[in-house]
Formats: C-alpha cells, sequence, structure tokens
C-alpha cells in the first residue's frame, strides 16, 4: 500500500451501506445553524455514484414542489451522520441521468427481486 | 528561515473539521542533515547547508563522500543551501525532521522544477487570447497576430513574448497552507497544488511573505 493510499485509508468510513444508483436512499446530513447542529434528511433516487477512494460521490435526485433537486455527496465525508437505503432500484446502467428528462410516472424504477 | 526538502507524492483530498473537503498535496518532507555551515564572518553570510535522501555508498564520488564524511553524515543525492538569520542554532551533522519546523496552520512557500510542457504557443505560454473562430479567420486561430510596427523601429523588441519551450523552470508558489505534518512518517500535507511531477525534489520553506 503506497502513502497516499494510506492517508486515504484513514479517512475512509466503514459504516457506509453497499447501495447503487437506482435505490432510494435517506440521507441523514448534519447541518449547523446557529451554533446548533441538527440533522436534515434528504430523500431521493441515487442517479450516479462517480470516483473512486476518499474521492468517491454519489447524486441524489428528488421532486421538491415540482422542482427537480439534485445534491451530490461524497461517500466518506463526516458531515453524513448515516444512509439509509429504503429501496432497491432494479436498473440497467450506471447513470440515471435520463431520469431528468422525464416526469410523473416515467421516474419510476423497478424494485429489485432477489 | 526554515527551510526542508522533499519529495512529491502526489495529490489527493482530506476532510477538515467542517467537514469540507481540503485538496491536498502529500510531501515526502526530510529528514535531512545539516552539511555545512556557512558564517558571516567566514562566508560573508549565514548559510546552513542541508542534504536529503540518501544514496548507497558506490554511487558518490570520492571528492562528495569526504564532504558528506566530514559533516558525518550518510551520502545524499540533493544538496541545497538555506539562507538563516543565526547559523549558530546549528550543528553539523544536526538531523532535522518535517516536525521541528512545521505545524498545522503554517503557511509555507514550495518550489520545485515545474513539468515541460515542450514547445508552447503564446495562448499557452503568456495566457494570449488567440485570434476570432470566425468572421473569416483562416488558420491563425492560435497565432500572435502582429509582433511590432513597420518601418520604425524596422525590428523586433527584445523581450518581445513568443512561442517557445515551456515548463520545466524552477517555480515557487507562496503562503500554502499547512494542513497537516505527520513525523512519524516524515509527511507534510499542504493545501493546493506544488510546481514538479510526482517524485520530482521540492523545497519547503516558512512563507516570507504570509500576513
Amino acid at each position: 500500500m503506497n502513502t497516499l493510499d494510506q492517508i486515504e485509508a484513514s479517512y475512509l468510513r466503514d459504516d457506509i451501506p453497499d447501495f447503487s444508483p437506482g435505490d432510494s436512499v435517506r440521507v441523514h446530513v448534519r447541518v449547523i445553524e446557529g451554533g446548533r447542529e441538527r440533522i436534515q434528511i434528504f430523500e431521493g433516487v441515487v442517479i450516479s455514484r462517480s470516483g473512486g477512494g476518499v474521492r468517491e460521490t454519489f447524486t441524489v435526485r428528488k421532486i421538491s414542489f415540482g422542482i427537480g433537486v439534485e445534491r451530490i455527496f461524497p461517500v466518506h465525508a463526516p458531515i453524513l451522520q448515516k444512509i439509509e437505503v429504503t429501496r432497491r432500484g432494479n436498473v440497467r446502467r450506471a447513470k440515471l441521468y435520463y431520469l431528468r428528462d422525464r416526469i410523473g410516472k416515467a421516474t419510476r424504477i423497478k424494485e429489485k427481486r432477489d | 528561515m526554515k527551510a526542508i526538502l522533499g519529495e512529491k507524492l502526489g495529490m489527493t483530498q482530506v476532510f477538515d473539521d467542517d467537514s469540507r473537503v481540503v485538496p491536498v498535496t502529500v510531501i515526502k518532507a526530510g529528514p535531512v542533515h545539516v552539511t555545512q555551515i556557512k558564517r558571516p564572518e567566514t562566508d560573508g553570510y549565514g548559510a546552513i547547508q542541508i542534504a536529503f535522501k540518501e544514496l548507497p555508498a558506490k554511487q558518490i564520488t570520492r571528492p562528495s563522500a569526504g564532504h558528506f564524511a566530514r559533516a558525518g553524515v550518510p551520502p545524499a543525492k540533493h544538496l541545497v543551501e538555506v539562507h538563516v538569520d543565526d547559523p549558530d542554532e546549528y550543528e553539523l551533522g544536526q538531523q532535522i525532521s518535517v516536525a521541528d519546523i512545521f505545524e498545522p496552520g503554517q503557511k509555507a512557500d514550495v518550489s520545485g522544477i515545474s513539468k515541460g510542457k515542450g514547445f508552447a504557443g503564446v495562448m499557452k505560454r503568456h495566457g494570449f487570447s488567440g485570434q476570432g473562430a470566425s468572421h473569416g479567420a483562416h488558420k491563425i486561430h492560435r497565432a500572435p497576430g502582429a509582433i511590432g510596427a513597420c518601418a520604425t523601429p524596422a525590428r523586433v523588441f527584445k523581450g518581445k513574448r513568443l512561442p517557445g519551450r515551456m515548463g520545466g523552470d524552477r517555480t515557487t508558489v507562496m503562503n500554502l497552507d499547512v494542513v497537516q505534518v505527520d513525523g512519524d512518517r516524515d509527511l507534510l500535507m499542504i493545501r493546493g497544488a506544488v510546481p514538479g511531477p510526482k517524485g520530482s525534489v521540492l523545497v519547503i520553506r516558512g512563507a516570507v511573505k504570509s500576513g
């Protein structure tokens, strides 16, 4: 293991659940407002995972009051209190950017059956 | 002025206390040995010479082997002289490690040899804006344009910025933040990019213009 990997390894979190694009997640984000910390939940569909190691990020998309909202989180960021996977999606590609062009019923994702 | 030599290992990112992403360059810094001390009385100025990166004895020439033997340190590949205010603070053969001179939160200047870019045009080398992509421009999109007047002065002025070899120069980046110092592994993490490819040798000094 080279030195850079060692440094990155010390920042990797081992409490991240296994999830992939198509899954629905609830991301618990620590928010500091006026010196007080509280948890904000961002709930939506994972439409991409990108990067590797400590640089890995994932994108969550949700529809908020009729407006599409996407938020990109670093997977290993300490700001994430936890990630809950609420539903496993069955999708055939790694990046679900096509969801941006669809609304309503067309954005449904099949649930994964084992 | 305090300084140390190091080898650039590469870049990565870490999270700070506020959970923000900090881009860092990881440098294997030191340990270095003092191989020579220059004093104002004898040399006219105060400086120390530091040596970095040990070499096998058979790779060293007889004259330089004597130089290292005099300081009582193992032969090293890189020698650099650093100006110091009071050379008497140092002694011959003294080992300096990165934890002795830097701590997180300080500012540092980093010098190194920048990556060679080969023969570069004026847009890349000097930041010229180039010429139009359209409006009838033909094969001159990245050309410099006019380089001087006509019969007066009937020559191109010296120093005119033109295409040529770019990179491979000694470059200094000033006032970079020291993010982390690891004395056990001799590692230094500096916020942002520093000159040169991975594996190149850098001089890291305390910032001269900070504050």
